[in-house]
This record gives structure tokens, C-alpha cells and sequence, in this order.
């Protein structure tokens, strides 16, 4: 054979190994990612079946979520008035009375008054309902408005600033009964005035038998 | 003879080069798949394994029923107990 033949045969050889040797590594390669892939597709068929009934499920919850914003705004502005259930929004959530209440566009436009100013009426009659009244309801920027263990008493603070922490400025009441201090006769003649008023007499022209004698 | 001989280096410096450098490209790119399905089918499994507590928005479903039904049952209490603003 001459010489160019046998090199021909070494070189067809390499050529050949070359292509084993790359072909083999890259099926080795593909099965790793085909294999790789199985587990994704798996894990993602996981995430499918875990995620279909989510979507109802929400669908549920926020049907019921909006509901009871319904019930509980209209309930709120119905009983307190629309400024009321403003003030009484911003009172326990500073801030939240700009956002207005879903189902009142005109809340976004009402000033919310000062909370001391506007729970004369509904707060009270909220706070005197019990221990399970809503205004119980703890306020994260502070206390609640009245403690619900001693509801009459935390009432009290809702009054104007006269008889709660200054009782003793306050004129005393009469006392009255039979061991007061104070007594007077029982009347003769109950039920007739002893001196009529002038303006009576100027009015009748005459002067009245009792003021006679 | 001399055609043999040209055949014989232009197999060797020339196909064989060729080849090689294909041959090559694709095993390359190949293996560079390699890590990011290995990622992918981790992110998967893990994507898999956070959805496990879905099955308790089942129980967020009853509780948020039951508690927009005693709302409701309350504020009907409200409604009858407490006068109109208006």
C-alpha cells in the first residue's frame, strides 16, 4: 500500500473518532436535559394542579369580603350620618377618611370632624349598647374609645370636660327629705297663694280677697 | 500521486479542523443547557411545594363565611336597636 493510502486511513480515522467522541458527549447532554426537564415539567404540572381551584376559592372570598363592606358601610352611614361615619373612620384609622367609603363616592368629599366633636350622639348610644358594641373595637393608634369591661364608666369621656374629673366645683345639690338641713312649715291652706303678684292684681283690676285680709 | 497526497492534507488541516470545531460548538451548547434545566425543574419543585398551603384557603373560605354571616346577623341587630341618622 503507498504511503498516501495509509495516511488517508489515519486521517478518515481521526475524522471518525472526532465525531464519536463530540457526538457521544453532546447525547450524554441532551439526555441530562431531558431528564432536568421531566422534573420541571413535573414540578409545573404540581403548580397547575395545586392553583386550579384557587381561583374560585377567591373569587368566593372576596364575593363575601365585598358583601359585608356593604352591609357594614351602608349599616354605618345609615346610622351615623355620613359625616359621623367619616369622623368616625378617620377617629380610628387616621388618615383612612380620604379614601371614602366604597359605596359612598360622596364620603371622599366630606370633611371628617373632630372625633370629640361628633361622638355625642351615635357613639354614645353605640358605647351604651354593651360590651359587644363595634366602637369597643381596639384602635391601633391608641385605646379604644370605651373600655368594654367597664362600659359606663369609659362613656363618661365622651362628655364635655364638666363633671368627670372635677366633681367637687360643681354647686351641691339640695337635700331634701325630712332631715334636711333646710325645713319649712307645711301650709295651712294648700294649694292658695298667700301673696298674689302685682302684675296678677294690676291685670285684674281689683284687689284680691286674700290681700284684703 | 500527487492528488493523493493533496487529498491527505486537505483531510488533515482542513475537514478534520472543520469538524473538530462543530463538533465542538454544539457539545458546548449542549452543556450550557444543562445547569439552567437543572434550575428550572428546582424552581418547579419548589414553586410546587409553596403552593402545599392552598388547600387551607378552603378554611379561609368557611372562615371568611361564617364571619361575614355573624356580621351580617349583627348589624341586623344594629339595624333594629339603633335609629336612623336620618
Amino acid at each position: 500500500m503507498p504511503a498516501a493510502g495509509v495516511v488517508m486511513i489515519i486521517a478518515v480515522l481521526l475524522i471518525v473518532l472526532a465525531l464519536v467522541y463530540y457526538l457521544v458527549s453532546t447525547i450524554v447532554a441532551l439526555q441530562r436535559i431531558t431528564n432536568a426537564l421531566d422534573e420541571a415539567i413535573a414540578g409545573v404540572v404540581g403548580i397547575i394542579e395545586k392553583s386550579a381551584p384557587v381561583d374560585d376559592v377567591v373569587i368566593s372570598i372576596n364575593t363575601n369580603l365585598d358583601a359585608g363592606v356593604d352591609l357594614l358601610e351602608g349599616l354605618l352611614v345609615n346610622k351615623a350620618g355620613m359625616s359621623d361615619a367619616v369622623g368616625l373612620v378617620e377617629g380610628l384609622y387616621p388618615g383612612a377618611a380620604g379614601e371614602g367609603f366604597r359605596n359612598f363616592p360622596e364620603s371622599k368629599t366630606t370633611t371628617a370632624p373632630r372625633i370629640s366633636e361628633v361622638y355625642t350622639k351615635g357613639t354614645l348610644t353605640l358605647a351604651r349598647l354593651g360590651r359587644e358594641a363595634p366602637i369597643a373595637a381596639a384602635s391601633p393608634n391608641g385605646p379604644a374609645l370605651r373600655n368594654p369591661s367597664y362600659g359606663s364608666l369609659a362613656a363618661r369621656a365622651l362628655y364635655p370636660e364638666v363633671r368627670q374629673t372635677r366633681p367637687n366645683s360643681m354647686p351641691r345639690s339640695p337635700v331634701v327629705g325630712t332631715d334636711s338641713p333646710v325645713q319649712y312649715e307645711p301650709s295651712e291652706s294648700p294649694g292658695v297663694r298667700k301673696r298674689v303678684p302685682a302684675a296678677v292684681v294690676a291685670a285684674a283690676g281689683r284687689v284680691p280677697p286674700r290681700a284684703q285680709s | 500521486m500527487t492528488l493523493e497526497w493533496i487529498g491527505d492534507a486537505i483531510l488533515l488541516l482542513v475537514v478534520l479542523p472543520v469538524v473538530v470545531y462543530l463538533l465542538r460548538g454544539v457539545l458546548n451548547a449542549a452543556s450550557s443547557i444543562v445547569p439552567s434545566a437543572h434550575q428550572i425543574a428546582a424552581a418547579a419543585t419548589a414553586g410546587s411545594k409553596d403552593l402545599d398551603a392552598t388547600a387551607l384557603l378552603l378554611t379561609t373560605q368557611d372562615q371568611v363565611q361564617k364571619t361575614i354571616e355573624v356580621a351580617a346577623d349583627y348589624g341586623g341587630s344594629l339595624d333594629v336597636i339603633l335609629d336612623d341618622a336620618r
